[in-house]
């Protein structure tokens, strides 16, 4: 399927936010922006949606502590209730203060990793990956909007960019949506 | 300029006055003499069931418990002499009570106060961007150093020259058949408390004194030579801060119990106190915010003192579980009695306190959106306050009552007594300068914090 996109390009981070605002406005789609480097409130001027990845760390987190306390349970109490150093293995809260810090460390763990990888699967991240990059310009200081061109008025378009404070103004065609 | 409404004046004084009053009934219903002791034991194994008063049967129940455990001793002394040094101990816990219970509201409200001019102290020194539209509630807040140092050190002059038994050191008696508190006596004794206490309390009301003046001046300055003052002398007292408030603790909590010694009680007794003091500049933020007199308080800054009070909340929990899980993995008899008496006789306080002051926090304070939600931070912070209350009275009360606790008309007579001056005096102090430090280098930074 092959679709049309304008490729728009800035210098700057605040003109880039302007026009996105501009372009938000004027009902056109942003397909996406590349930046060199964050831009604080640009997912807010973009409309995007908050990401969910704090709850996911949360239930990870709670994983990662029952995973401690029934490994250190069935181990520790019910396996082989060995006397060490006369510390009480008779229940799992008796002997708890000594499993506390692999109980946290754990949460702590499981929380952070698979958060980490959680992400990765997400943006869609490995190692072999094919980079996504329009232009190597946006990696080291110039933002690049691409424009959904779609059934707009092309000429009308990239007029309406050029005045947002766009530099360079490119239609590409693409053979596939990605 | 904010005015004292009369409602809240009148709302403080009517807590000073019944507070007092329950407090005063409390010294007077404390028993004088082994007699009433007794009388009072013998009342209510009668009618221990009818649940007359709950706090006598709490003490009914500790009786029967300790007199089953002497019972088995018996035969080496005379029965009659156990049974009498057995009330005259009882008689002692039970005078102790009103003290104890007058010491730990002293003690827990004056540590708010101390413990916000330490983070006042810390935002100049750090020089914070966000705080400083809260800088004028800070410093009502430590308004409350002067008269609460004042009742503390009375109060360390009654108990360090045993007028009562809340120091056990103190009594001569006791210290001459004690070996232990005989070594420690060149640092236990009642000059030496006082003098420290001085030394101490002089510091801390000198930074602030100092503090609040160059803050005055700085809103009629025309450069930022107040600002660098404060910033100097802030540092300084940090410093002087973190040393003095370690003693304190050793002096004012620690020596309740002169067998026992933790090295990080310190920190511990400063973890609890810095939760406080962030939780009362919330709420009383939240407070004046309501009605309407501090414009350029916004929720960013509600959620910064949200997650300092969730920050420090996992801080105290950290030192609490550090202090006592070294103590109960090694179970050194010496150290370990401190929590053995702590868990046998005050479970629920003692295991209470974690689920207030670490579950509680935690769970309702992780969320972002919810550290925004203003009555989310108020209900918060009032578990913290009663957590952290609960955190001292567990520091005190075993060694001064022992078994003979409860949470009765002393006790809460005590805390109303000290919230409604805490109350009068906090909100006078906000009357006496304008709630917006006028310039100050990082003011409209603050006022247009975002986070």
């Amino acid at each position: 399927m092959a679709s049309k996109v304008i490729h728009a390009i800035y210098t700057d981070d605040d003109i880039l936010m302007q026009a996105v605002k501009q372009v938000r406005a004027e009902h056109y789609h942003i397909e996406e922006v590349y930046t060199p480097f964050p831009v604080h409130g640009l997912d807010k001027v973009m409309g995007l949606a908050p990401t969910r990845i704090a709850i996911t760390s949360f239930m990870y987190g709670l994983v990662g502590l029952t995973v401690a306390t029934l490994m250190m349970n069935f181990i520790m109490i019910e396996d082989w209730p060995q006397n060490i150093g006369g510390k009480p293995s008779f229940s799992y809260i008796e002997n708890m203060p000594a499993f506390v810090p692999i109980m946290f460390e754990l949460t702590v763990f499981f929380a952070a990793h698979l958060m980490v990888i959680t992400f990765y699967m997400r943006s869609k991240l490995w190692p072999f990956k094919k980079a996504e990059n329009p232009d190597v310009r946006t990696t080291d200081d110039h933002f690049l909007m691409s424009v959904d061109a779609g059934n707009h008025d092309v000429e009308k378009l990239s007029k309406f960019l050029y005045d947002t404070g766009a530099l360079e103004i490119s239609l590409i065609e693409n053979d596939e949506n990605h | 300029m904010y005015t004292l409404p009369s409602k809240l004046r009148l709302f403080s004084i009517i807590f000073m006055v019944v507070g007092g009053l329950m407090l005063t009934a409390g010294f007077l219903t404390a028993p004088s003499t082994t007699a009433e002791v007794k009388e009072m034991m013998a009342d209510h194994h009668d009618d221990g069931h009818a649940a007359k008063n709950d706090s006598h049967e709490i003490e009914t129940s500790n009786h029967e418990v300790s007199a089953q455990t002497h019972g088995e001793n018996v035969h080496e002394e005379t029965a009659h002499d156990s049974e009498e040094a057995h009330l005259e101990h009882t008689l002692h816990q039970m005078q102790n009570r009103p003290w104890s219970a007058l010491y730990i509201a002293a003690f827990f409200f004056f540590m708010i106060a101390l413990g916000t001019l330490a983070f006042y102290a810390i935002q100049f020194a750090a020089q914070a961007g966000w705080s400083p539209v809260l800088f004028r509630v800070m410093e009502a807040i430590t308004a409350y150093l002067v008269p609460g140092g004042i009742i503390m050190f009375v109060l360390l002059a009654l108990s360090g020259f045993h007028i009562n038994h809340l120091f056990v050191w103190a009594d001569p008696e006791v210290v001459a058949h004690d070996k232990l508190i005989q070594g420690k006596a060149g640092w236990l004794n009642g000059t030496g408390l006082l003098i420290r206490a001085a030394i101490f309390l002089g510091g801390w009301i000198l930074y602030r004194t100092y503090a609040v003046k160059f803050s005055r001046r700085d809103d009629d300055a025309d450069d930022n030579r107040w600002f660098k003052k404060t910033f100097r002398i802030s540092a300084a007292f940090l410093v002087f801060f973190i040393y003095t408030e370690s003693m304190m603790s050793w002096d004012w909590i620690m020596s309740f119990d002169p067998h026992w010694f933790s090295t990080l009680f310190g920190w511990y007794v400063f973890a609890g106190m810095m939760v406080c003091a962030i939780t009362t500049i919330a709420l009383v933020t939240i407070v004046l915010k309501g009605q309407g007199y501090l414009e350029f308080v916004n929720d960013s800054h509600i959620h910064d003192l949200a997650k300092f009070m969730f920050g420090f909340s996992i801080f105290w929990t950290y030192l609490w579980f550090s202090q006592f899980m070294l103590i109960w993995y090694a179970n050194i008899p010496e150290e370990v009695t401190y929590f053995i008496t702590r868990i046998e006789d005050y479970k629920l306080p003692f295991f209470g306190m974690l689920a207030m002051n670490f579950l509680f926090p935690v769970l309702l304070l992780m969320n972002s959106d919810y550290k925004r939600v203003n009555w989310f931070v108020v209900l918060t912070g009032i578990v913290i306050l009663a957590g952290h209350y609960i955190d001292v009275f567990v520091m005190v009360m075993p060694a001064t009552v022992g078994t003979s606790w409860f949470i009765g008309l002393p006790e809460i007579g005590a805390i109303l007594l000290f919230f409604g001056l805490f109350v009068f005096v906090v909100f006078t102090a906000m009357t006496k300068a304008p709630l917006l430090v006028k310039r100050n280098p990082f003011i409209k930074e603050s006022k247009n914090y975002h986070y």
